[in-house]
């Protein structure tokens, strides 16, 4: 965790304040609906079908025990009782009383929360490796960087009011878990040959009504050249942005105008005349940020854990959940390990009070106080002993929280689609429970292996269809609720987007046409190869065949 | 006269706005006048050398970097902010003072909110004619409204990490 100092918590403290004066004058009639709109986005208050909908920021997704207590007390005290944790690693409160809101934000700021830039066009919550700190693939760690981009980006006064919203993601990993290729900048570290650390700066990819995989304008910046060259960007694309059209707004589109070539350029110059030293920051502060990242507290141990090996062997659920969601640890006789907050029937990414305080205590207990959300809407314990894996698996199994599923077939992202949301086409959120239910046999999903299904209930893309092995868009075709089906799509290192597969369907035709998809697959799949593989060898001929041929 | 709120030496306070704002279909009148870059580029040389006060107004879409060398002749750029959202004139207050060097009056017009005191104040703006009727105490209480800052701007605020030091 980065640790806040004085001066982090004034400002949060103070934008709590600034919002309840807010509030008061809104409640009083001094400000109207209209009025009072961008200051409530500006703090992560949408109006939604229902109700208000809170989004509380959770830099680079990383939380401790005493933060996600208090979100299980908000939920509970405010809320109906969960939480909705989100593909930008956030959280959201779908049922907030505006005259409340101040009283939330206070409770926030307590544990160095609150909601500043989680809406409006400006630059929103940075997202990272859920695994940093943790795995051994990085070559940096992700947080330090998220957290300068985190306090340069705060209130930032040229870029709070861009053409459009703005998302970093930023990884240190060759396997890429944060969709960087997909978003407005990602910053993916590298070492160069000569061994100096520098960013690949990908810009203007993104999903909405018209997906990009973003191009690579610099494959090594050096890494104390970050803000200046980030400032650069901003301020190309703050100017040039095209702001008469919000469809036409986000970066992705400027730099598919300009072309990959021409936008380089342009923020090329634009750098050049910036001056670094006004810009960058000092090595002193880089040095600080690292240092307020608690120092972790790892003992020394052996690589393998005789207890764990026992008591794997005796139990094939603990076997099952350490094959699917037990990741290898950097350290010695630790792991990471997933919590999914999917399992079969369940909203995915939603977290009851009591999940959230339960992971919490065993985030304590056991993982050295830090818990992670990842894009894909599940939770991390990212430092677990393995001598204390099966205790955590029987805690996590007696709360709902063990499904041995991630990365499967029923790991599924959806947004809120119709059940929540002012701008849906269909619902979302009965799609995944549907398609869960029927691959609720492990054994079979263990057999499928990776498979990503992605569901978004609009166009605008909130739940990565574009991105998904499997995309489903929820359409409306006249008046009825209508799906989308894609193929091929990754947010990975390995990025690319899904084809459209043919006509759309209703809803009870969709888990069906998921069957046929894997059925399809297992039928020819070659060795390893995972479904996204098989549909990039063969093409969507014969799944198309296997989806339509009824049709015929 | 409309009121303008003006920054000098760190404090806010009223000031008559002595610049007429001329469109470019309107017969010149006398005295101090803004005029639009197009109106300025044609007739700013002969005004400016009979020795009256000029000011340029720069729509969100124009580059400042279009009056790099008339600026230490002009009394104001005037930044229209055509809808509060609009945050180019931010980009153009920033350059004009950090790259362009200008030092005399850069004004905020058009939607002008309160809200946006702080981030305006940042950029350099030391000038303000508030589309919402604010004071100019108002206008300090919403400038003034964060101890702290994280990232160095226009204005001479130590950022945190300089207070951290
Ligand atoms: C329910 C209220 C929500 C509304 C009104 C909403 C609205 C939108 C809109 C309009 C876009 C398109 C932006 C563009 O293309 O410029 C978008 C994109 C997106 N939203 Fe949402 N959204 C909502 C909830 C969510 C939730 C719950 C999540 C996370 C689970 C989310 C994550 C995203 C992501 C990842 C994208 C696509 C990436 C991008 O292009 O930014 N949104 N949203
Ligand atoms: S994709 Fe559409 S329906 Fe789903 S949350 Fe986003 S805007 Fe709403």
């Amino acid at each position: 965790m980065y640790r806040y100092d004085a001066i982090d918590r004034e400002l949060v403290a103070d934008r709590a304040a600034e919002f309840r004066g807010q509030v008061a004058r809104r409640l009083a009639g001094e400000l109207t609906e209209d009025q009072f709109k961008p200051l409530r986005l500006m703090n992560g208050l949408y109006l939604q079908l229902h109700a208000y909908m809170l989004r509380v920021a959770i830099p680079y997704g990383s939380l401790d025990s005493r933060q996600l207590r208090r979100l299980a007390h908000i939920a509970r005290t405010w809320d109906q009782g969960y939480g909705h944790f989100t593909t930008r690693q956030n959280i959201q409160f779908n049922w907030i009383k505006l005259a409340d809101t101040p009283d939330i934000l206070d409770e926030l700021a307590r544990v160095d929360l609150h909601a500043i830039q989680t809406s409006g066009n400006c630059i929103r919550n940075v997202t990272a490796d859920p695994y940093a700190g943790a795995t051994a693939e990085e070559i940096d760690d992700p947080r330090v960087w998220s957290e300068v981009i985190r306090q340069w980006s705060t209130l930032h006064p040229e870029f709070s009011y861009l053409p459009r919203k703005f998302k970093f993601a930023v990884t240190a990993a060759a396997k890429d878990r944060t969709a960087a290729r997909v978003h407005d900048i990602g910053l993916v570290l590298r070492r160069a040959r000569d061994g100096s650390l520098g960013f690949e700066v990908i810009v203007g990819g993104g999903q909405g009504r018209t997906p990009y995989v973003g191009p690579t304008i610099r494959e090594h910046l050096p890494v104390d050249s970050l803000l200046s060259y980030l400032q650069a960007i901003l301020r190309v694309y703050n100017r040039h942005g095209r702001r008469d059209n919000i469809y036409k707004a986000r970066i992705k589109i400027l730099v598919a105008a300009l072309g990959k070539d021409e936008f380089a350029r342009q923020v090329e110059e634009e750098w050049s005349k910036i001056e670094a030293s006004q810009a960058d920051l000092p090595d002193t502060e880089l040095a600080r940020i690292r240092a307020a990242f608690t120092p972790l507290d790892f003992q020394t141990l052996p690589a393998r854990s005789d207890a764990f090996e026992a008591a794997r062997t005796a139990s094939p659920a603990l076997a099952r959940f350490a094959r699917n969601n037990v990741k290898p640890h950097k350290k010695a006789g630790y792991a990471i390990v997933e919590v999914s907050l999917k399992a079969p029937g369940a909203t995915p990414g939603d977290a009851s009070a009591d999940q959230m305080d339960l992971v919490a205590d065993l985030a304590e207990r056991y993982s050295l106080d830090d818990v992670r959300v990842t894009h894909e809407q599940n939770l991390v314990l990212p430092h677990v002993k393995l001598d204390d894996l099966p205790t955590v698996h029987a805690a996590l199994e007696s709360a709902g929280l063990a499904t041995p599923n991630i990365n499967l077939i029923s790991d599924i992202i959806a947004c809120p689609g119709l059940d929540y949301c002012a701008l849906a086409n269909a619902r979302a959120i009965p799609i995944a429970q549907a398609i869960a239910r029927r691959f609720e046999d492990a054994d079979r999903a263990e057999l499928i292996g990776e498979l990503k299904i992605k569901i978004s209930g609009c166009i605008n893309a909130c739940g990565h269809h574009h991105v998904g092995n499997i995309g489903i868009l929820g359409v409306d075709k006249k008046g009825e609720e209508f799906y989308q089906l894609s193929l091929g799509g990754s947010g990975q290192e390995d990025a690319s987007l899904a084809q459209i597969l043919g006509p759309g369907m209703s809803a009870d035709k969709v888990p069906d046409a998921i069957e046929a998809l894997v059925g399809a697959y297992l039928a020819v799949r070659q060795g390893e190869e995972r479904f996204l593989d098989t549909v990039r060898r063969l093409g969507m001929a014969p799944f198309k065949e296997a989806v339509y041929a009824d049709a015929h | 006269m409309p009121t303008l709120i003006k920054l000098a030496e760190g404090r806010f306070s009223a000031a008559e706005d002595v610049f007429a704002d001329v469109a470019d279909e309107d017969v010149l009148p006398d005295g101090p006048v803004i005029l639009s870059l197009t109106r300025f580029q044609a007739d700013g040389d002969a005004l400016v050398s009979a020795g009256r006060p000029v000011g340029v107004r720069i729509q969100a879409d124009e580059a400042v970097e279009d009056l790099a060398y008339d600026l230490p002749r002009l009394a104001v750029v005037a930044l229209v902010f055509p809808k509060y959202r609009d945050g180019r004139a931010y980009s153009s207050a920033a350059l004009l003072r950090q790259r362009l060097g200008y030092a005399g009056e850069v004004r905020a017009i058009g939607d002008v909110l309160r809200e946006q005191a702080g981030f305006m104040v940042r950029c350099g703006i030391d000038a303000f004619a508030p589309a919402d009727g604010s004071t100019p105490e108002g206008w300090a209480a919403a400038a003034g409204r964060y101890r702290h800052v994280y990232q160095r701007a226009v204005d001479a605020r130590p950022p945190a990490f300089e207070e951290r030091g």
